[in-house]
């Protein structure tokens, strides 16, 4: 082979691998983490997998918000106002527009006893955004 | 009557938008030089009536007139005077209309500023801009009136201004990002106008590089507001969330940045022609894109305001004209660009090329996570997902130590070739420095060993140390030499000890920061780190449309003490909720506290935050920003004015296309 044709290949297969390495790599880490979402009547059914990082979300049920008595953490329970609920448990401080009777959007572990142990609780800005996961759960009243 | 005064003007910006793209256009086809003039009175037209047109909205919200639907639904009357003027920018309709102002103000500038270019060049750009000023003016007028009444009957009062944005930091970081967001359009029709008249050489490099810098500096600026912004008035001390929103911003800085140094190339040495003008297109198509997310709430975003579909719709079919026009026409020119300039081996080149591919590799990377979600959601149909901060982290991070390590090497080479030893002379003792003070300090410093902060430290003092010792070299070592070197290298100096100085405060305050949630009731203490904070007390103070519960903590150590005033805040229109963090501000550290909430037993939970040299993070990119103000003021730039006179010769002789 031509010396020339032959240093130009080698740079190209040297080029090519690093793009390869490169994506996959991305693709890895990218894998490794997505939140896959669940709305309320897939957390109760079992569908949604009990240890890896998560997200979950619905309306907050009415009357349901607990503070613990010597601690930060907080427990709610999430509706669809379609008969499935689950808890939240969360030790942090709750976005102010966090409300009762609102959406939410939680990241964090379903427990093996149906409690979603949380570590983030979505804010928003707007009173009037409804993230695209919760269209559709509105309450029916 | 005045909103209607606006309307008519908005809907005179489309047509002059519409003349502008078309008049001289034909002009250039057909050589008729006054068509081709045409182009600036049509642009200080269009700015005239969009400057009217965004003054009688501010009328009807300084006026309180809750007639005009838009200043109901985002005003108040108890709104303090310098917020109704914001509030105008502080929803949808109302930011469209000031992105059109902004749009119609840089071909304005260019019109005026860019007069000495040859008249087939510069009519053409300013057409571009008139068909870009159309499709945003027809996007306001059809999708997003900010003049639509709320007839037969008006509400008496507004619903009021978002409380998140009833701030300082809100009513310039929106008009700041996008200055830089439009300013982009004008490296975009400058690439697109040499592709028409087939001129991509030095010259257009030239002509295209200050006005990139400027919008490159405004989008800086404004992403650095952005991220003050959420970290004081979000209340959770975080100042970068990898959430779409900034993303939408971000994208476009890095393919800006990119652009930035290959338009560096393309003038100096003739090279990177057709890479250049991709990325004049693509950093222009990623605002609209960012704008296209922004706007039509596909993403579930922290920052999501509300949105609607429809308009979402519009922007992505002007996108794609847009990206496919432009496409197409690269297409069609590109067998004319002809590069025929040779580097080899190590040059600055090649390292200005690392820095492009970084950068645009960045780009992707962020674009891929950003996107991610709504692929996802096709593919398995209506499977919803989102993508994490470690994600971004994970892949980003590597890439900006390889684009640290090239950046300290740049500067230092030459064009064309330059030796591997020549290099090792100059910067060997710099690298060996920068290894063992980078090791040392922060081991010193702090205390403790991490490697991640011995790495950030050696990388940001190694960029550091070869600027200083470039700097040292190129003035002699005088300070009379400082005033030899030409704007353009100092602004170059300047913004990358810039992005040092925001390299060392991301890696320390990511990884020194210290957070607590805790409940306190009144006079209770708790320590974080050296910190002692003690709840005094809470009182009920009333501000001008808000009550609010204002705690009073004391902070104690470090050989100080002083007390802090978080306050929560209930508006009165509307009721909502608002934390209004309390912040220590200082050059080695900021000390945070914001209300959580109230506790039955009358304490409250409070979020408290120490967190090293986060302002860094700022100020490093206020320096990049000042940096790349500093390089438009080149003289090189201006020296092209003194030879107006051939220009004008040169553009009657040249051939059309």
């Amino acid at each position: 082979m031509h010396p020339i044709r032959r240093k130009r290949l080698i740079a190209v297969v040297f080029l090519l691998a690093g793009v390869a390495v490169t994506v996959m790599l991305v693709m890895r880490a990218l894998n490794e983490n997505i939140n896959l979402f669940y709305p309320p009547a897939e957390v109760v059914s079992g569908k949604a997998p009990v240890g890896p990082r998560i997200r979950a979300g619905g309306m907050v049920k009415d009357g349901s918000l607990q503070r613990a008595p010597d601690s930060i953490e907080v427990r709610f329970v999430v509706t669809d106002y379609q008969g499935a609920d689950f808890t939240v448990v969360y030790a942090g401080i709750l976005p102010d527009l966090f409300r009762e009777g609102k959406g939410v959007l939680a990241t964090g572990h379903l427990g093996r006893d149906g409690v979603f142990a949380a570590d983030e609780v979505l804010a928003k800005h707007d009173e009037n955004y409804m993230p695209p996961e919760l269209k559709g759960m509105q309450k029916q009243s | 009557m005045i909103p209607e005064l606006g309307h008519f003007a908005l809907i005179l910006v489309f047509v002059l938008a519409l003349a502008l793209g078309l008049v001289p256009l034909i002009g250039a086809a057909r050589g008729n030089s006054t068509w081709m003039r045409a182009a600036f009175s049509l642009s200080a037209g269009m700015a005239v009536f969009a400057a009217v047109a965004f003054a009688c909205l501010e009328y009807a919200f300084v006026t309180d007139d809750f007639s005009v639907r838009y200043a109901a639904t985002n005003s108040n009357s108890l709104l303090p005077i310098y917020y109704k003027v914001a509030a105008v920018w502080g929803a949808h309709e109302g930011s469209f209309l000031l992105w059109i102002l902004i749009m119609t103000l840089w071909t304005l500038a260019v019109a005026t500023f860019s007069r000495h270019l040859p008249l087939t060049m510069i009519s053409r750009v300013l057409a571009v801009m008139g068909w870009l000023t159309a499709g945003f003016a027809a996007f306001s007028l059809f999708t997003s009136n900010p003049f639509d009444r709320a007839l037969p009957i008006p509400p008496a009062e507004g619903s009021d201004l978002n409380p998140l944005l009833q701030d300082f930091g809100l009513t310039i970081h929106p008009p700041m990002l996008y200055v830089g967001y439009v300013g982009f359009s004008v490296a975009f029709a400058f690439a697109l106008a040499a592709l028409m008249t087939g001129r991509l050489d030095a010259a257009w490099a030239r002509w295209s590089r200050p006005w990139t810098n400027a919008a490159w500096a405004f989008l800086t600026t404004g992403i650095a507001l952005g991220s003050w912004w959420a970290y004081y008035e979000l209340g959770w001390g975080g100042w970068w969330f990898w959430d779409p929103v900034e993303n939408a911003s971000f994208m476009p800085w890095l393919m800006g940045t990119a652009l930035v140094h290959s338009l560096a190339v393309t003038e100096k040495r003739g090279a990177f022609k057709s890479w250049t003008v991709l990325l004049a297109i693509g950093t222009f198509s990623l605002s609209l894109l960012g704008a296209f997310i922004v706007r039509s709430g596909v993403l579930t975003s922290v920052h999501a305001f509300a949105v609607d579909p429809e308009r979402g719709l519009f922007i992505l079919a002007f996108l794609v004209i847009v990206v496919g026009g432009s496409l197409t026409l690269y297409a069609v020119r590109v067998p004319l660009i002809r590069s025929r300039v040779h580097f080899s081996g190590l040059s600055r080149e090649v390292l200005l090329l690392v820095n492009n591919v970084v950068l645009v590799v960045a780009m992707s990377v962020v674009l891929l996570g950003t996107l991610y979600p709504l692929a996802y959601e096709a593919i398995t149909d209506g499977g919803k997902i989102s993508v994490g901060p470690p994600y971004f982290n994970a892949v980003f991070i590597p890439l900006m130590a390889v684009l640290s390590l090239a950046l300290g090497i740049g500067p230092s080479t030459r064009w064309k070739r330059t030796s591997v030893m020549y290099l090792v002379r100059k910067l060997g003792a710099v690298f060996a420095a920068s290894v063992v003070i980078g090791v040392a300090l922060p081991l010193v410093v702090i205390g403790i060993f991490k490697w991640q902060v011995a790495a950030g430290s050696v990388l940001a003092l190694w960029i550091v140390g070869t600027h200083v010792e470039d700097l040292w070299q190129q003035s002699g070592g005088r300070l009379a030499g400082l005033r030899r070197l030409s704007a353009g290298y100092l602004g170059m100096t300047l913004a990358h000890l810039g992005f040092a100085v925001t390299l060392i405060g991301i890696v320390i305050t990511s990884h020194l920061s210290v957070e607590r949630d805790v409940r306190l009731t009144n006079g209770a203490s708790t320590t974080l780190g050296a910190l002692t904070f003690t709840l005094l007390a809470v009182d009920r103070v009333s501000g001008p449309n808000y009550l609010a519960d204002r705690g009073t903590v004391r902070v104690q150590g470090q050989g100080a003490a002083y007390e802090m005033f978080p306050e929560k805040r209930r508006y009165l229109s509307g009721g909502n909720v608002m934390t209004e963090a309390a912040i220590d501000a200082g050059v080695t550290r900021d000390v945070y506290v914001a209300m959580g909430e109230p506790l039955d037993d009358g304490g409250w939970t409070l979020r408290l935050h120490y967190k090293p040299l986060v302002r860094w993070v700022w100020v490093g990119a206020l320096l990049m920003a000042l940096g790349g103000v500093t390089a438009v003021t080149d003289v090189r730039y201006r020296r092209l004015r003194v030879r107006r006179d051939s220009a004008v010769a040169t553009a009657a002789t040249e051939p059309s296309a």
